[in-house]
């Protein structure tokens, strides 16, 4: 039942897992991760790091990401160092987070310097609104795809999908403040879990 | 005020790089969550950079590849050039960054004891739905117009149905939208 348990089950044995053999293979799939991260890298670290490179389950990658979004910082920067951490410590964090901020960074400073001149083009902000509009798209098909590994979870998944539904409405419908959220529903979920486990 | 490259004194670099330290743990959910408070700082208090300044940071940010948290380096280029965005991006960074590491280093030690189990599983539903919650939020615009309320709808169909690469679909969001079309 343990959901820490699902890297070693060797049941798995049909799409087995990979890892990446270097700081530098990290550092590669960060940085073409990045790269391809239109209006946020989260949609495409899911395609990446569970579809293509089969470093992480379906289940693994969700419980990453809950770490990162509790922690403070930008989720997947504090997701890159986890799990770069995670493979070859200080060094694979720091490989991880290089690769998911340097040459982005040159390309959104190297924009900035054009941006002032082009903004006003209406064509321009016509292709940043199509942009938005695909972003938001991602991250929603991300997030429906992702709800699946409810299924797995040790809560059982109608009481998940419950949890995840008043998340969805206290955030998005109510726009109550999300640390609010986080504690108060979140120990809410945790003690749940806990009695779940428990028995 | 015009965000010149040269406009801020070493003093003014340090409570740029200090507000941004602060603003690293508050920052649950996202750098984007800090960003009334950013703009609070460098818009309101200092008059660094403009309204518009701001906002357009954010959306070059988005427009371009890479982490949502570049719009912070954005921010700090256009109040004090490169100085700035070491400033701010350090800043957003650091104190996240030892966190992090530290947190999930502890978590990782104990991740078969009862607690950590029913803290990933507890919190496990929640990060689905303030996923789902950030992708509403992030279509909010789209809302009242056709086109881009399409764009939304048939990108979930083309990435729940279909491997083709997010980029593709993109680059078919930024022709649609530069003809007018979002």
């Amino acid at each position: 039942m343990s959901l820490a348990g699902v890297a070693a089950d060797p049941s798995k044995a049909a799409d087995p897992l990979r890892q990446p053999a270097s700081c530098g293979e990290l550092f590669r799939v960060f940085n073409r991760m990045s790269l391809q991260g239109f209006g946020g890298v989260l949609a495409v670290a899911q395609r990446e790091l569970v579809e293509r490179e089969r470093w992480m389950t379906r289940e693994q990658f969700v419980e990453t990401l809950a770490v990162s979004q509790v922690l403070p910082g930008p989720n997947i920067v504090n997701m890159s160092l986890v799990i770069g951490d995670r493979q070859f410590g200080l060094r694979g964090a720091f490989a991880a987070l290089a690769g998911m901020l340097a040459i982005p960074l040159g390309i959104v400073l190297a924009l900035t310097a054009l941006y002032a001149e082009f903004a006003s083009h209406p064509m321009v902000s016509g292709a940043l609104r199509g942009m938005g509009a695909v972003a938001a798209g991602l991250v929603i098909a991300t997030a429906l795809k992702l709800l699946t590994t409810l299924k797995k979870s040790a809560m059982g998944l109608p009481l998940g999908i419950g949890f995840a539904a008043i998340t969805f409405a206290a955030i998005a419908l109510l726009r109550w403040p999300l640390v609010w959220v986080l504690v108060g529903l979140g120990s809410v979920a945790v003690a749940t879990a806990w009695w779940r486990l428990g028995r | 005020m015009t965000g010149l490259s040269s406009a801020l004194s070493p003093a003014d670099l340090l409570a740029l790089f200090a507000q941004f330290l602060v603003l690293s743990l508050l920052a649950i959910g996202g750098a984007i969550t800090t960003a009334p408070e950013m703009h609070r700082f460098v818009v309101t208090e200092h008059r660094w950079i403009t309204d518009a300044q701001f906002t357009g940071s954010v959306a070059i940010a988005q427009a371009a590849p890479g982490p949502n948290v570049l719009f912070v380096a954005v921010i700090g280029w256009n109040v004090a050039g490169p100085l700035g965005a070491l400033a701010t991006m350090t800043g957003i960074l650091l104190p996240s960054t030892v966190l992090s590491l530290w947190a999930t280093r502890w978590g990782q030690a104990r991740r078969d004891t009862l607690g950590v189990r029913a803290f990933t599983t507890g919190m496990a539903p929640l990060t689905l739905g303030l996923l789902l919650a950030t992708g509403w939020l992030l279509a909010g615009p789209a809302n009242g117009h056709p086109g881009a309320m399409l764009l939304v709808a048939a990108t979930v169909l083309v990435t729940l149905r279909t491997k083709l690469s997010p980029m593709w679909v993109v680059a078919v969001g930024a022709a649609a939208g530069a003809a007018g079309f979002a």
